[in-house]
């Protein structure tokens, strides 16, 4: 696309966290600039973070080449209500977690594999009947796929995760 | 009621009044009933009663072009937003300040499907630079304080607030007066210093430089088309402009290599090509512009000014570039360049100019004029004529006549010229005039028309004549969607689908229907008079000037072309010889 810079451009995957104003439409607003100008969505989350409800925090975590991670931002950072677009992944080290409930359905044979697994996953039992229960786990995308994956045999009922939250390391904020 | 509590209607037109707002563009209905009762009761703002909303939006374009103001518009809920959507997303892609009040149903009824109930803020979304939906009357006055800081600061754009018809019978005491800034929007005005020497030290260097300026200096204001002059000037360089820059910098200016782009001129295009620094002043890479992306100007350093930092390598990865507003940066750029050729002297391009005026010796605009027909590029040649002394504004419809008034008009003052550049919104120009008419009522004011864009929003000859508003419509009629046959034909084997305008009316006697006066030219030797007659009569006047069916617009850089790929007038004929696809 570019013949003055001819470097190969990869898409990488970016996580952005995003402060806006904690107003009406303003999660419409970020979600309609990915879908109209047609940039993924991996991962969505968004919720009030100051403790007088003036501010939220989107954390979007989206696929795309250089070129594409820029113009994203500057996007982002043209929309009225958007206050600051940190992107965690360039910025350097960061902590990202996300968390899941999975709920299985297990038979006798199944149960104590499923719980060994759990264990191992440090997943919580946050609910169980006779036959069934949901797991509460923690922790980065990969794991969370991972522990969903050893569930499918295991009596998979059907999984909820949050989306990823994420805070770089260090003192200092976005 | 406390004292000094007054409805929601009031406070909108007090607020717009604090504001400095004489004129609102609008249509009543039923959800904005209680804002017109409150404009009924003042005689401060003036309304122009349009026909159509999406006139009562370019209208305001026109008026906020010419004048460096905000135009405000004040439609209904439902249809009333509806038809304004194509005005508003016309004044997105331009970068036009306007404020668009919307009626919608009252609270409690949102959400519910009501009668004219839409979702404007959900709809305008994508078409506004931001929009509000007021549900507190006592944010009523804030918000539209806010709303014009937000589309006058930055890159201007239009906002709309949607008022609930509830929220306007609601009192309130909660008023604001003067400029309220919205709390966390503060674009940057001044470029970033290093920045601005690094492209004065590019610059310095250059020896095929080229300015490329946009939109941006005539929205910066009178001051940034000043500096532009004075940097092009003590530079020596050549500059060419956008569409939507035409006038920042004079056209009759013998630095001026006219437009760039898909219709721009062969020097224009080629200095472009070929040149070492290119100075990207308030403009966007627009695809019009840049042709072909891979072989846009391959060899050259690029600097780009903008406002918009999205608009930065958005298209064309750009070497140095300068978040700010034009006339900040300029200003900047001038004192380090003053300081820099004092210091290293003035550097010479000659051998550039050599160059150049090869390819100004092409003289691609030249057509050939014959005793029979008048060719449309020598109509806009007679109208520039005809007009040059005078106070005069342009606006135009969208296609090959625009493109024709793009590169025949000659604007050596900005804030003259108007017209629908991204969206390319057929139906603007006529609005348009009306808008620039109510701005500047003792002007010259000339919507260039074709007459099939002239027929989409051709019910405002009403509004003209009610508010006895002068415009002229200089219609070039060749009987077609003249850029549609011409694309079908360059492209579609001459299978001119759809593209010819059958039963066009009498535009004499339609003008004269409505009040106004009407002339028809078909002669090239009748032409000056019925261009003087236009001129001289008093009231609305529209011309319909026969011209050459089939004449094509050139040069053109064909879409998915580079710049130095441009077809010329010489070689349409080279084109009909061959495949005699034209004359299908």
């Amino acid at each position: 696309m570019h013949h003055t810079h001819k470097e190969i451009e990869i898409a990488t995957r970016h996580t952005l966290s995003v402060i806006v104003d904690n107003e009406a439409g303003v999660l419409a607003r970020v979600i309609g600039l990915f879908s109209g100008r047609g940039y993924n969505i991996e991962h969505l989350t968004v919720a009030p973070v100051d403790l007088r409800g003036t501010e939220s925090r989107i954390t979007v975590v989206t696929i795309g080449t250089p070129h594409v991670i820029e113009q994203i931002k500057a996007q982002l950072d043209r929309l009225v209500p958007v206050h600051r677009v940190g992107d965690l992944t360039e910025s350097g080290p960061h902590v990202e977690r996300e968390l899941a409930l999975i709920k299985v359905h297990c038979t006798d044979d199944q149960q104590q594999s499923a719980l060994r697994i759990a264990e191992a996953f440090r997943a919580k039992i946050v609910d169980s009947s006779h036959d069934s229960y949901i797991f509460e786990v923690t922790g980065k995308t990969d794991k969370i796929k991972a522990f969903i994956k050893l569930m499918e045999n295991l009596g998979l009922v059907e999984a909820v995760r949050t989306g990823v939250a994420a805070l770089t390391r260090g003192t200092k904020a976005l | 009621m406390a004292d000094k509590e007054i409805s929601g209607a009031e406070i909108i037109i007090n607020s717009l009044i604090d504001l400095g707002v004489e004129v609102i563009f609008g249509y009543p209905g039923g959800a904005v009933l209680p804002i017109y009762d409150a404009l009924f009761k003042q005689d401060r703002i003036r309304h122009i009663l349009v026909r159509h909303e999406q006139a009562a939006v370019h209208a305001a374009e026109g008026y906020a072009r010419s004048t460096g103001k905000v135009g405000v518009v004040l439609v209904t809920s439902g249809p009333g937003a509806t038809n304004a959507v194509t005005g508003l997303t016309d004044a997105m892609l331009d970068s036009i300040p306007v404020i668009c009040l919307t009626g919608q149903v009252p609270v409690h009824l949102i959400g519910s499907d009501a009668f004219q109930e839409a979702d404007t803020v959900g709809i305008t979304r994508h078409c506004t630079k931001h929009n509000y939906l007021v549900r507190d009357v006592d944010k009523l006055s804030g918000t539209i304080h806010e709303a014009f800081y937000v589309a006058t600061n930055g890159r201007p754009g239009p906002v709309v607030v949607d008022v609930p018809k509830d929220i306007q019978i609601f009192t309130s005491e909660n008023i604001h007066s003067g400029t309220i800034k919205h709390r966390s929007y503060r674009p940057a005005v001044k470029g970033d210093i290093n920045a601005i020497r690094e492209a004065v030290r590019i610059l310095a260097k250059a020896e095929r430089p080229v300015f490329y300026s946009g939109g941006g200096v005539i929205n910066s204001g009178p001051a940034a088309a000043q500096l532009l002059r004075e940097m092009v000037r003590l530079t020596g360089a050549p500059i060419t402009s956008t569409l939507m820059g035409l006038g920042a910098y004079p056209a009759t200016d013998k630095q001026f290599l006219g437009m760039l782009g898909m219709h721009g001129t062969y020097e224009a295009n080629h200095a472009m090509h070929d040149c070492d620094v290119m100075v990207c002043v308030g403009a966007r890479f627009d695809d019009r512009v840049t042709g072909r992306l891979d072989a846009f100007s391959p060899k050259s350093k690029k600097i780009h000014i903008d406002i918009d930092r999205s608009s930065i390598n958005k298209t064309v990865r750009v070497d140095v570039p300068i978040v700010g507003d034009v006339a900040h940066v300029l200003e900047d750029m001038l004192k380090l360049w003053k300081a820099t050729t004092l210091e290293q002297g003035q550097p010479s391009y000659d051998d550039w100019w050599a160059r150049i005026e090869q390819w100004r010796a092409r003289d691609c605009l030249k057509y050939h004029q014959s005793d029979d027909e008048i060719m449309p590029q020598y109509a806009l040649e007679r109208l520039q004529a005809l007009t040059k002394d005078r106070d005069v504004y342009f606006t135009t419809e969208v296609g090959q006549h625009q493109m024709w008034a793009a590169q025949f008009l000659k604007f050596d003052q900005p804030n003259r010229w108007m017209t629908s550049g991204g969206l390319g919104t057929m139906g603007y120009g006529f609005p348009a005039a009306i808008g620039v008419q109510v701005a500047h009522p003792e002007a010259l004011v000339i919507d260039v028309a074709g007459e099939a864009s002239i027929q989409m929003n051709i019910q405002e000859l009403g509004t003209a004549i009610q508010y006895g508003l002068p415009v002229k419509i200089f219609i070039l009629n060749n009987e077609y969607m003249g850029m549609v046959r011409q694309w079908q034909e360059l492209n579609h084997g001459g299978r001119y689908s759809q593209s010819m305008s059958s039963n066009l009316p009498d535009f004499v006697a339609l003008a004269q229907s409505y009040g106004g006066h009407g002339i028809v030219v078909d002669r090239p030797a009748d032409l000056d008079a019925a261009i003087t007659e236009m001129i001289e009569q008093d009231g609305l006047v529209i011309v319909d000037c026969r011209v050459a069916k089939l004449a094509n617009c050139f040069p053109m850089v064909p879409s998915g072309a580079a710049h130095n790929e441009m077809i010329l007038p010489e070689d349409e004929e080279i084109l009909e010889a061959e495949g005699g696809a034209a004359l299908v």
